[in-house]
Parts: structure tokens; C-alpha cells; sequence
């Protein structure tokens, strides 16, 4: 999904302008709805058990992420941005979940006293 | 000499400064609240079994506060597509959408999730006087049904000067349901519904707890990283409703009537903040409500 | 104007830390001794406690050594090296006519003030400044400068939380402004590839910056909350203080905060070092008038510098008891980042062969570095290794090894761009004479004082200890003949020295603002962008927005009339034509 392109200076274009700008609404408005109806999703979830704790964090963080997803992509652009700004992302990515991971390694990496 | 590229983009690279600027800042922010994160499963991963709580938090009014914030990151999105669109009434009903929604979410967070929160109590039981308490912590019944035990006795204190006077020896407590009744099993999982504490008082002495407070960021590491997570976040949402007061006022109408490019630019702006915002939510919601 | 804010700014506080370094070599040198002179007005300026009858406290030495570390690196080089530096030679080397965020700029400015202040007055409170390390580690820092007489708030560690907050503030403003204007304000015909060495090494500067800051910055919150909120976040269950078991909810980890602190702890350092490459660069292939040998492998080894020092932090804590899976894995992580230093310092070694070498005082320093920095980082390779820092680790030798790096390392650099830029700042030339005058004691007294600190680290002596290692001394113990205590009165009276030799260069600076030989635009005949604005550059920085036609070291070219090149000036086609035909090596 695009983003909507920048205005042209000539006043005559602007109405075709804006009723480009009305389609991306539309897909505001039903993402806007997809996400309060992931998130009645993610409560229902919670209430059922899916085994193991492991496994209910991991749904409710799969879900959460989803949410997140089409936040970034739809509300933040991000779907149609430029390379410059989804390198910066993914480098911050694996750093943070270096962190997270490399912190989780050494955490529970520790000699056996015997 | 004007600084270039503050409206046009720069040919090569496609961007303005400004959205360089905040993406770079956003890039910053997830490591910050990355850094709090590590914390929250680090301190849960070293919690002892039945140390890191469930169900304390109003899930019907988290999940409130989720929707709203959800719905402010739509009318922020919409402002901007509005002044994209040369409509000034529109954005500014949008905009005004978007701070109220903020100030929805912090008002409940402030004035009813966290004093409903600071009045609850909470005791933690020593180990050795688990046996005494089991009245109100039903271990056998849990360790029946393969549930973490139960250490902490939880309601409404009655005495409160019991917290700071060494010569009063007991805790008077109107237990939670939980405690009140610890065997039911409709009461294993957490309500949805807040239920308050019933009327079934519990005397619980001194010399038998570990460690009691309110429900404060003393009380236990799950509460520490609860406030701290929330009250950073609640201040980048009171962060950002300033920043679109500033743009809503009339200070704003003159700038759009300059160069409305420049206006839509800045709330794009901001509103990739708010959404920011929003996602850390996304993420905080189930982690402290849910699970 | 904000870089010259910066700089002025950062060099006080750099004052001020090696200050404290002199007070606290007096101690080491001659433990338990009043101080003479000074040491009967100190007690007046820093409260009574801190030295009765002239001598030092154990307090007050752990306060000069926390607050020293902390000063000299956030307070004095961050600020010079990068802010200053950058905010005033990159703009000019791009071609920019500012930054491209003035006011986020000038936040950034004033909350690095705020947070300098706040860490001065932390020496003010009652209880004095933090004591804890500048590691703050816990839960020692969580307890800390508490107790009956002292503020719940304003008391030194607490202070130093707040003023690391502003200062973090600060640094990731600044971050954000640098990378935006090195991407999105270079000049026309100033590709990625034809920046100076200066920028690349700035830019990676500012996302290590960037990336690695707010770890520590959620760290310092949390660590605030235990200490104002009385939380746990890093206080273990059952912790026994002086005997009693103190009233905390537990469930805490010590260990939390070691790693969120190295994330940034060990980014940080590179912070340190990647700006004075750059600047040394600079000088060295104006001074040399010779083009930089491997720019590309210079910028390929600053970028791999940058990604790996995320991943190697953990080998601050090779004594907290990890495994040998994960520490394998940062072993190897930290030799891997050893390799692209070692081709940075080889790359400016061979630089310099068959250059014709100009030795003004930014070449002494700036050559200086090169064998100086080699030492620091090759006494880092045993520190690498898990089992000898086992023993290393906490000793002099760790300090030897990383001030090799940043004193004679980093701030040579420093000192080496201070007369570089100088003349673009004021339009003025410091003096040359006591320029040297300055550099070769400092050279001097910088080995004196830490080239015998490596044998007091391999001696076993304790980087922390407050009488020198005078009392493990006196209880016989006498390691490879010679006690490491011994060593503390030469590399005190070096330091005191080198103290000295600094007031010549302080002078010199400010005398030169206003008589110093006036020079033209380009007084060292360089090639980049900067030294075609004005002396000292106008608003906007160019009179005309330069253009860039060429590489930024186009010293020396075949056929050309001077032997240097500036990067605005147009290739002729008469020029291209002789490139074509005459066999010489294509430069850069």
C-alpha cells in the first residue's frame, strides 16, 4: 500500500488529489477497525490454555505482534518507505533482540558446581 | 542561507529531515523501552514459583484504554490525510479527537487504575507460616490442580496505621475473593470482572509475613517494572498530547496558511511518535493484563 | 557556534577530572599523608568530611574515583570529541550550511549543561559525590550515600542518576542531528564515497550513540526508582547489609544492570576512540601531503567497528560467572573486533610511507597517537580471553590498558584537531613553539604514568583500592621484586608534571584567540571542504555552497601545479586526459 504522494502546486489537480487521499482513508479506517477486533481476539486468547505457559505468552506475543505490524506498516508508512529508514529499523532490530537474546544466553549459561 | 530539505525531499535518499530525524529518534525509543522490556523478563524469569502475580490488573479497563488509544492512532492518521488534503475543519476535529483520547488514557491510568492500585494491600507470607494461612491460601488445592502456589494474602486493610506502628502486631484485612475463598475453582483464573474485596476479614500477624506494603512500586518486582513501564510510557503519551495541543491552537492555522506542506509534515511527524506510542502499548497491555 | 560552546564547555569539565586524577594520585602515592597547602583549603570547598587534618577519607578517594571516570568520559571527551568536533568541522566538510535541526541542537547543548552542573553539585550534597565506581554497579550504588543525615533525593548517587539522564539527553539529540545531516545535507557531488575520513568516523559515532545509550538510560531509571522508590529491580532477595537483612520485595538481579550498562558501556568507549581516527586521519594525510592509504578499507573497518560493538559487551564480566557457551561466543566477538582497529592503525602507518612529512604540532600529536593507541589496544588482547582477564581483571592493568587508549590515545587526537581547526575558528594560528612545549612532556609523563601501571596490574594490585596497594605491600607480600606500591610515587609525580605542561597549551589557546598569527582561509594547504569557508565561518558557514568534483585527499597529483588539490575544484578535461596516460597508481 502506498503512501499518498505529495500534493502538486497546482490548485486544479487538487480535487483528483484529495479523492486519491479519500482511498487511503478507507484503508485507515478498516485497518483502524481490524485492530480493536485483534485486540477483543488477544483477551478471549488469554483466557484459553494452550498447554504450557511458554505457549500462551507466545500466542498472546504473536498476536501483539501482528497488531504491531500493521500499526508500523499502515499507520507509520512504513509499507512504502524508503530503504534509508527500513536499514535503520533492522539494524535497531537485531541489536534489540541481540540484547534480549545475548542477555537470556548468559543468564542461564552458568557453570554446575558439583 | 535556508536549511535545504526541511519540505522537499532530497533526491537521492527520497526523505525530508524531519522524517530521518523522528525515525532515527524512534530507533532510539525501542531501545530504551527494549532496555525496560529485558528488565520485565528477566525479573519474571527469576521469579519463584507464585511470586509474579496474575489477574491484579482491571483487564476490562485495559482493555478500554487499549481501544482508545488504538482509536487516537486512526484520528491522527486522519488528521494528517485531511491536511494532505488541503482540509483544515477536518484536521482540526481529528486533532482534537487525538488529544482528547490521550487525555482519556492518562486520566484513567491516573485517576483510577494506579490510587486503585496504591489503596490495595497486599502481604507476603514466610514460608514457614504458609501451614497457618492456608484458611486463605488454599496450597493443597492448587497444588491439586497443578497451579503455581499462592504466597500473598491480598484486600483492603482496615488498619493502616498497622504499616508504620512497631506496637500494632496485626494486619486487619477485608480479603480478595481469592483469599476469601481459595478453594473454588471458579476461581483459579483470574476474572475478567473486577470483583472488589469481600467482607470476610482476616486477622494476619506481623511476626508471620515477609514483607506487606499498598500496592507500590515497593511492594514487588512485578508492581516496580508495572509503574515503571507505564509511567514512562504515560509520559511520552503526555509528551505527545502536548506536542498536538501546539498544533491544534491557532498557532497552527497560521502556519498552514504559509505553507500547509510544512504543517502536514509535522504532524506526520508527531503522529509517527503517537503510533510509536500506541505499539509499546500493544505490547504492555498483554504482558501486565493478560498474562 | 554550538561546537565552540561544546568544545569550551567540555575542555573545563576535562580540567576539572584530571583535577580530581591529581588529588587522587596524591593519595595513592602517599596514603594516609595530609596534603600540603592544598589540602588545608580542600575541606572548605568540598565539605569537612571529605579530608580532615589535609588527608583523604576512603570516601572521598572512592568519590574522586567514581566522579573522575564519569567527568572525563561524559563530561570532557563525548562532549569535545564528538559534539564539539562534530557539530563544528562535519557541517563545514559536507558542505552544509548548518545542522539540520538548530533548536533540537541547541536542546542538546543545554542538556548537557543541566547534567554537567547537576554532576558538580553532586559534590556539594552531604554524603558527597557518587562513590560507587562510574560503573555504579549494584547493589553497592543502590544503597550508597544513604543513611541518617542525608537527603532521600539529594544525595550524590542520586544526583549522579539525574545528571546521566540529562547528559544521555543530550548525546541522543545530538546523534539524531549528526546522522540526519551527514545523509540528507551533503553537498552537491559529495557521494558517500568522497566524504573525508572525519565524517564516516563521526556518523558511525553518532548511531553507536544512538543505539547503545538508551539501554543505560532505562537502566539509571530503574536504578533511580530503587533508590527513590525503594523497587527492587536489581536488588536480590535476602541481600544482608552490614549484617542486617534489609526491607526490600527482592526478586532483583545485580547482574541486570552489568549488562544493560556494558551495552552501552562498551559502544561507549568506541564512542571514545572513532572521532580521534577521524581526526588523525585528517591531519595525517595533510601533513604527509599523500592521500590515505585504503579508504575503502578504512570505511569498511569503522562500519564493522560500529555493528560489532554491540555484540561484544560481556567481556566487562568475565568474572560474574557465565558459562563458557556465551563466553566463547564474546571471545570471539571481541577478537573479530580487534581486526578492524588493526587495519585502521596499519592503514595510517602505511599512510605515512613515502609522504613528505611535515611536522607542526597537530602532526606531533597526531603521529604520537599511532604507537600509543597501538599499545592500548594490543594490552587489550589478553583481556579478550576469559581466563587471563580472570586474573587481569580490576587490576592497574585494566586502567593501564584503556588509558593508554584514551589519553594518549584519544586526547592527543583531540589536542592534534584543536591546532588543526583552530585557525578555521578564529582566523588566528596558535604558537608553534609552546604548542611543543606542550606535546612532548605530555608524550613524556603519559608513559611515565602508565606504562609501569601494566607491571602493578600484573603484580596483582587492585584498581580500586584507596592507600595505593601500600597495605598489601606492607604485609610483605613482594611479587617479581618489585612491589607495585612503588611505582605510585614516579607515576604520581608524572601526572603532576603532566599537569603542568597543560598550562602552557590553556595559555597559548586563549592568548592566540586574540594575538595569534593571523592566516588565510587554508593555512595547512588541505584539500577538504571546510578550509574553503571563511575563518572563522559566517552564518550559513560558505559565502558560496561549495560543490565537490573530487575525493577529499587529492594530494600530490601527477601533472598538478601545487601538491594539493581541493575537493571543489572542477576536474579539467585537459586533467582527465593526463589521468588517462600517464601510468600511475589511480589514487583512492
Amino acid at each position: 500500500m502506498n503512501n499518498p504522494p505529495d500534493i502538486s502546486q497546482d490548485p486544479s489537480e487538487h480535487e483528483e488529489y484529495a479523492h486519491n487521499v479519500q482511498k487511503h482513508v478507507r484503508g485507515y479506517l478498516m485497518v483502524g477497525a481490524l485492530l480493536l477486533s485483534f485486540t477483543a481476539i488477544t483477551v478471549a486468547l488469554s483466557y484459553v490454555n494452550f498447554g504450557t505457559p511458554k505457549a500462551n505468552i507466545a500466542v498472546a506475543m504473536l498476536v501483539a505482534t501482528l497488531k504491531a505490524g500493521l500499526v508500523a506498516a499502515i499507520f507509520m508508512h512504513l509499507a512504502a518507505e524508503k530503504r534509508l529508514i527500513y536499514r535503520v529499523l533492522v539494524f535497531t532490530g537485531f541489536f534489540v533482540l541481540g540484547l534480549f537474546w545475548l542477555i537470556f544466553l548468559a543468564w542461564y549459561d552458568y557453570p554446575v558446581v558439583r | 542561507m535556508e536549511i535545504p530539505y526541511t519540505i522537499s525531499t532530497r533526491p537521492d535518499t527520497g526523505l525530508w529531515n524531519a522524517k530521518v530525524g523522528i525515525w532515527l529518534f524512534l530507533a532510539s525509543e525501542i531501545m530504551l523501552f527494549g532496555g525496560l522490556f529485558s528488565a520485565y523478563i528477566f525479573l519474571r524469569l527469576d521469579a519463584r514459583p507464585g511470586e509474579w502475580p496474575h489477574g491484579l490488573l482491571n483487564v476490562p479497563v485495559g482493555t478500554m484504554n487499549t481501544a482508545i488509544l488504538i482509536m487516537s492512532s486512526v484520528t491522527v492518521v486522519l488528521a494528517w490525510a485531511a491536511l494532505k488534503m488541503r482540509r483544515y475543519r477536518a484536521y482540526w476535529w481529528y486533532m482534537l479527537a487525538t488529544i482528547l483520547c490521550g487525555v482519556i488514557f492518562l486520566t484513567v491510568k491516573l485517576v483510577y487504575e494506579w490510587p486503585q492500585k496504591f489503596e490495595h494491600f497486599g502481604a507476603y507470607i514466610k514460608p514457614e507460616a504458609l501451614e497457618k494461612y492456608e484458611p486463605y491460601l488454599g496450597n493443597k488445592h492448587a497444588t491439586e490442580r497443578g497451579l503455581p502456589p499462592r504466597l500473598e494474602i491480598s484486600g483492603h486493610l482496615h488498619n493502616h496505621a498497622a504499616l508504620n506502628d512497631p506496637n500494632i502486631k496485626e494486619y486487619e484485612v477485608a480479603l480478595d475473593p481469592v483469599n476469601a475463598d481459595p478453594t473454588n475453582p471458579a476461581l483459579d483464573r483470574p476474572h475478567f470482572f473486577y470483583v472488589p474485596p469481600t467482607d470476610k476479614i482476616a486477622k494476619i500477624e506481623k511476626e508471620d509475613v515477609e514483607r506487606a506494603t499498598m500496592f507500590l512500586p515497593t511492594h514487588s518486582a512485578y508492581f516496580a517494572s508495572y509503574f515503571t513501564i507505564t509511567g514512562l510510557h504515560g509520559m511520552h503519551v503526555l509528551g505527545g498530547v502536548l506536542v498536538f495541543i501546539y498544533m491544534w491552537l491557532p498557532v497552527s492555522k497560521r502556519l498552514y496558511q504559509r505553507n500547509p506542506e510544512h504543517l502536514a509534515n509535522r504532524v506526520e511527524v508527531c503522529g509517527l511518535f503517537w503510533h510509536f506510542v500506541d505499539l509499546v502499548w500493544i505490547f504492555v497491555f498483554p504482558l501486565f493484563y493478560l498474562l | 557556534m554550538i561546537g565552540i560552546q561544546y568544545g569550551l564547555c567540555g575542555l573545563v569539565f576535562l580540567l576539572f577530572g584530571f583535577c580530581l586524577m591529581m588529588l587522587m594520585r596524591w593519595q595513592l602515592a602517599y596514603p594516609g599523608q595530609a596534603l600540603p597547602v592544598i589540602g588545608r583549603w580542600l575541606p572548605y570547598f568540598f565539605g569537612p568530611n571529605t579530608m580532615p587534618d589535609g588527608k583523604m577519607t576512603p570516601e572521598f578517594y572512592n568519590s574522586l574515583g567514581a566522579m573522575h571516570g564519569t567527568i572525563m568520559i561524559f563530561m570532557g571527551v563525548v562532549p569535545v570529541a564528538f559534539a564539539a568536533f562534530g557539530n563544528f568541522v562535519v557541517p563545514l566538510q559536507i558542505g552544509a550550511p548548518d545542522m539540520t535541526f538548530p533548536k533540537v541542537n541547541a536542546a542538546s547543548f543545554w542538556a548537557f549543561a543541566v547534567g554537567g552542573v547537576v554532576m558538580l553539585i553532586s559534590f556539594f550534597v552531604p554524603g558527597g559525590a557518587a562513590q560507587s565506581g562510574w560503573t555504579s554497579y549494584v547493589p553497592l550504588a543502590a544503597i550508597s550515600n544513604r543513611g541518617p543525615g542525608l537527603n532521600p533525593f539529594f544525595n550524590g548517587q542520586t544526583l549522579w542518576l539525574v545528571g546521566f539522564i540529562f547528559l544521555i539527553t543530550s548525546s541522543l539529540l545530538g546523534a539524531i542531528n549528526f546522522i540526519t545531516t551527514i545523509i540528507q545535507l551533503r553537498a552537491k557531488g559529495l557521494t558517500w564515497m568522497r566524504l573525508p575520513f572525519f565524517v564516516w568516523a563521526q556518523f558511525v559515532t553518532a548511531f553507536l550513540l544512538l543505539l547503545a545509550f538508551p539501554p543505560l538510560e532505562s537502566a539509571i531509571i530503574m536504578q533511580l526508582m530503587d533508590r527513590v522508590a525503594a523497587t527492587s529491580f536489581f536488588l536480590p532477595s535476602g541481600l544482608i547489609v552490614n549484617g542486617v537483612k534489609m526491607d526490600i520485595s527482592g526478586g532483583g538481579s545485580p547482574l541486570l544492570w552489568q549488562h544493560l550498562f556494558w551495552f552501552l558501556g562498551h559502544p561507549e568507549v568506541y564512542v571514545l576512540i572513532l572521532p580521534a581516527f577521524g581526526i588523525v586521519g585528517e591531519i595525517l594525510a595533510n601533513n604527509s601531503r599523500k592521500p590515505l592509504w585504503g579508504y575503502k578499507s578504512l570505511v569498511f573497518s569503522v562500519l564493522v567497528i560500529g555493528f560489532l560493538s554491540f555484540v561484544v559487551w560481556a567481556h566487562h564480566m568475565w568474572l560474574t560467572g557465565m558459562g563458557t557457551t556465551v563466553s566463547a561466543f564474546f571471545q570471539t566477538t571481541t577478537l573479530l573486533i580487534s581486526i578492524p582497529s588493526v587495519i585502521i592503525l596499519s592503514a595510517f602507518f602505511i599512510s605515512l610511507w613515502g609522504g613528505s612529512i611535515r611536522f607542526n604540532v597537530p602532526m606531533l600529536f597526531a603521529t604520537a597517537f599511532l604507537p600509543m593507541f597501538g599499545i592500548g589496544g594490543l594490552t587489550g588482547i589478553p583481556l579478550a580471553f576469559n581466563s587471563a582477564d580472570l586474573y587481569l581483571h580490576d587490576t592497574y592493568y585494566v586502567i593501564a590498558h584503556f588509558h593508554y587508549i584514551v589519553a594518549p590515545g584519544t586526547l592527543f587526537g583531540l589536542f592534534a584537531g584543536i591546532y588543526y581547526w583552530f585557525p578555521k575558528a578564529t582566523g588566528r594560528r596558535m604558537n608553534e613553539f609552546w604548542g611543543k612545549v606542550h606535546f612532548w612532556p605530555s608524550l613524556i609523563c603519559m608513559n611515565v604514568i602508565f606504562l609501569p601501571m601494566f607491571l602493578q596490574g600484573m603484580a596483582g594490585m587492585h584498581r580500586r583500592w584507596y592507600d595505593g596497594g601500600q597495605g598489601w605491600t606492607l604485609s610483605g607480600e613482594h611479587i617479581w621484586g618489585l612491589s607495585g606500591f612503588q611505582w605510585n610515587t614516579p607515576i604520581s609525580w608524572a601526572a603532576w608534571i603532566m599537569g603542568l605542561a597543560q598550562i602552557p597549551f590553556i595559555i597559548n589557546f586563549f592568548w592566540s584567540i586574540k594575538h595569534g598569527e593571523k592566516v588565510n582561509d587554508n593555512p595547512w594547504e588541505a584539500t577538504t571542504l571546510e578550509w574553503t569557508a571563511p575563518s572563522p565561518p559566517p552564518h550559513g558557514n560558505f559565502v558560496t555552497t561549495p560543490v565537490a568534483y573530487r575525493g577529499p585527499y587529492e594530494y600530490s597529483l601527477p601533472g598538478g601545479e601545487r601538491d594539493f588539490t581541493m575537493q571543489n575544484e572542477p576536474v579539467e578535461p585537459t586533467e582527465r586526459t593526463r589521468r588517462k596516460t600517464v601510468e600511475q597508481p589511480v589514487l583512492v
